[in-house]
């Protein structure tokens, strides 16, 4: 029973991180129609930013602030260097100058911070804590990691749903044409939505970098996995992506806990559970029924 | 319109022109020979999954691997000639293109991308799990010999290069005259508008499936081809990495065009070698300068893409135009229109003509 809630609570905090990186593809698709194949490159960058700031200024605090920073600006940036030109080219094409960003990314690690592993520090102890002297299996830190990704997905949705910038967002991923004609600078909302989820990406690799060590192919499992879940949740759901991370952040922890070969088969638990969820629904479990178009 | 014979010599002259650079070349370029035909192979049958059947997979590195564990198991413990080996691979494959197939007929663009780019990850940890049967993540050795008759001091990579491109350009001419058939024109049915095909008469579940199968060949042979030509099959040679790559090519080459497979195939092949060269002769250091063909490699895609939407096949047509007037256009235009993985968010209400390709 220990051991069930030990992988419970590990389960929710790796799945908060998953439904940072699933939300923040989804924010994405739900503006330009693109997933972003370089989002776990784009955060190894930002961590790898933010393991610098804490070196030289000895202050964890900063490097996160200045990981989150860089993040949004990352975002905006590759936006609207490389993303803008292709929206109306071929489809397919925004993929690949993604992917070509993600590789583009890992190699500039490569060159400025080495390809050896690094380990990251945590914000707040990673010793377990206790409960009258079991141990849960989970640390100080873990609490932050689902308080972190908990807070920000919050103020995301408040800020959907109460400002007018929030307001210009979902007018425009909602339909493009009619926002243009009502006065919407769309271009420009278009690259808010990368820089915010440049943030929550940002965001998720400061969080899981303790547990993995950074290098730079350190977020491609994770950007795995994160996608997993967006597609589990439908990709058109913010609530299906942190519902998707926390599904898939459980189903995993138990795998690896009571499965035999564990670790090695977590990936094919992954598989099945997406394909599971697939059949039962193509377009993901908390996808709006949609009429396909003739 | 080509025909068969137009085909088969295209096949002829790359056929003489391999001969000629294995045998002048060097035993490095051997191997670069044998790349190069294995990832055409593969891209071959994306292309026309993805092209012209409008299908996307990020999951082709799993067949790859199931065709060179199949060859490898084969080779190793039943002692198959490789020939054999390389056929049973194929059928093998295509049972799991079939399989994959029939999952995937339900679902569209990123959905299915998403899948398919799990089963890319999830597969190659199968053989990691089955460390008796499938090796683990040592993998198995693959013993292959050059035959006897060429003499003891043949070198084994020439004969590598030349098994792996003779299977390319069959594999390669092969796919030309299907994409041409009743089969290849009911995937570009089924890509441009599934309801008009079924009005049409066309099954769109099986002619769905079907591209899904011979690309999982395409996949299949490429893999065993890979088994021999390194001598190992192991998780770590099926990444995501080499589905992405594949992907990669397909779409810079040009999508749809078997052409563009060939210049894609080439591109990612040989631009990380040859910045390797450059950045060694420099004198850069290793981190360094095993990092700037990784970096330049993503430069190229981006800056690719962007240079030329339709791909390098697509460049290369319109060159071409430029030089001949647009007479020439009088051929059945062949660039595929991407298939339906992410359709912009607003689509300008566009001519006729050009709804139907973004659709």
């Amino acid at each position: 029973m220990v051991e069930f809630l030990q992988f419970t609570l590990s389960g929710v905090s790796f799945g908060m991180i998953y439904a940072a990186v699933a939300l923040s593809l989804v924010l994405i698709w739900r503006g330009t129609r693109l997933l972003n194949y370089a989002q776990g490159g784009m955060a190894m960058i930002t961590t790898y930013i933010a393991i610098e700031v804490i070196y030289h200024t000895g202050s964890y605090w900063a490097g996160f602030v200045v990981a989150l920073l860089a993040g949004i600006l990352l975002g905006a940036i590759c936006q609207v260097t490389i993303i803008r030109p292709t929206m109306n080219k071929p489809p397919l094409n925004a993929v690949i100058v993604t992917i070509g960003l993600l590789v583009l990314l890992e190699g500039l690690a490569g060159i400025f911070f080495g390809g050896q592993y690094r380990s990251f520090p945590a914000a707040f102890s990673v010793t377990g804590l206790k409960i009258g002297g079991t141990a849960l299996g989970v640390s100080t830190f873990d609490v932050f990691v689902v308080a972190a990704v908990l807070v920000t997905t919050l103020v995301l949705a408040a800020a959907f749903r109460y400002t007018s910038a929030g307001l210009r967002m979902r007018a425009a991923a909602f339909n493009a044409t009619i926002a243009r004609l009502s006065g919407i600078r769309v271009a420009r909302v278009l690259t808010v939505g990368w820089a915010l989820a440049g943030l929550l990406g940002a965001l998720a690799g400061v969080l899981v970098s303790p547990s993995t060590f950074l290098y730079p192919n350190s977020m491609d499992t994770i950007f795995v996995f994160g996608f997993t879940a967006a597609v589990i949740g439908g990709l058109d759901s913010p609530v299906g992506a942190v519902a998707g991370g926390l599904l898939l952040g459980l189903a995993l922890s138990y795998a690896g806990g009571y499965l035999h070969s564990g670790a090695s088969l977590v990936p094919l638990v992954a598989l099945g559970i997406l394909v599971v969820v697939l059949m039962v629904r193509p377009d993901g479990l908390f996808s709006a029924t949609q009429v396909r178009r003739v | 319109m080509q025909t068969l014979p137009r085909r088969l010599g295209a096949a002829v002259v790359t056929a003489v022109i391999v001969w000629f650079l294995s045998v002048r070349l060097g035993t490095f370029r051997d191997f670069q020979i044998a790349e190069v035909a294995i990832e055409v192979t593969a891209v071959a049958g994306l292309t026309v999954l993805t092209g012209l059947s409008g299908q996307i997979s990020l999951g082709n590195g799993a067949f790859m691997a199931i065709g060179g564990y199949t060859t490898a198991l084969l080779l190793l413990h039943l002692n198959w000639p490789f020939i054999a080996a390389l056929v049973a691979s194929a059928a093998v494959t295509a049972v799991a293109g079939g399989i994959v197939g029939v999952a995937a007929a339900r679902l569209r663009g990123p959905y299915l991308a998403g899948a398919t780019l799990m089963l890319g990850v999830a597969l190659p940890a199968l053989a990691s799990a089955y460390q008796g049967f499938l090796g683990g993540d040592q993998g198995l050795n693959v013993v292959f010999t050059a035959p006897a008759f060429l003499g003891a001091t043949f070198p084994l990579t020439r004969w590598q290069a030349w098994v792996s491109t003779v299977v390319a350009l069959v594999t390669l001419v092969l796919l030309a005259n299907l994409c041409y058939s009743r089969i290849g024109r009911n995937w570009r049915a089924v890509r441009d508008d599934e309801v008009a095909a079924a009005l049409d008469g066309v099954n769109v579940a099986v002619t769905r499936v079907l591209a899904f199968v011979v690309s999982a060949i395409c996949a299949g042979l490429a893999g065993s081809l890979l088994a021999i030509v390194t001598s190992l099959v192991a998780p770590g040679a099926f990444t995501l990495t080499l589905s992405i790559a594949l992907l990669t090519a397909a779409v810079i080459g040009g999508l749809g065009s078997l052409p563009g497979a060939l210049w894609g195939s080439l591109l990612i092949v040989i631009v990380p070698t040859y910045v390797t060269d450059v950045a060694t002769s420099h004198g850069l250091s290793s981190s360094v300068g095993s990092n700037i063909p990784i970096a330049a490699y993503g430069a190229v895609l981006i800056l690719v893409m962007l240079a030329f939407p339709q791909g390098i096949q697509g460049g290369l047509r319109r060159l071409l135009t430029l030089f001949t007037g647009p007479d020439l256009g009088t051929r059945i235009p062949r660039d595929a229109p991407a298939p339906h993985v992410t359709p912009p968010a607003d689509e300008a209400p566009a001519s006729h003509h050009e709804k139907e390709g973004t659709a």
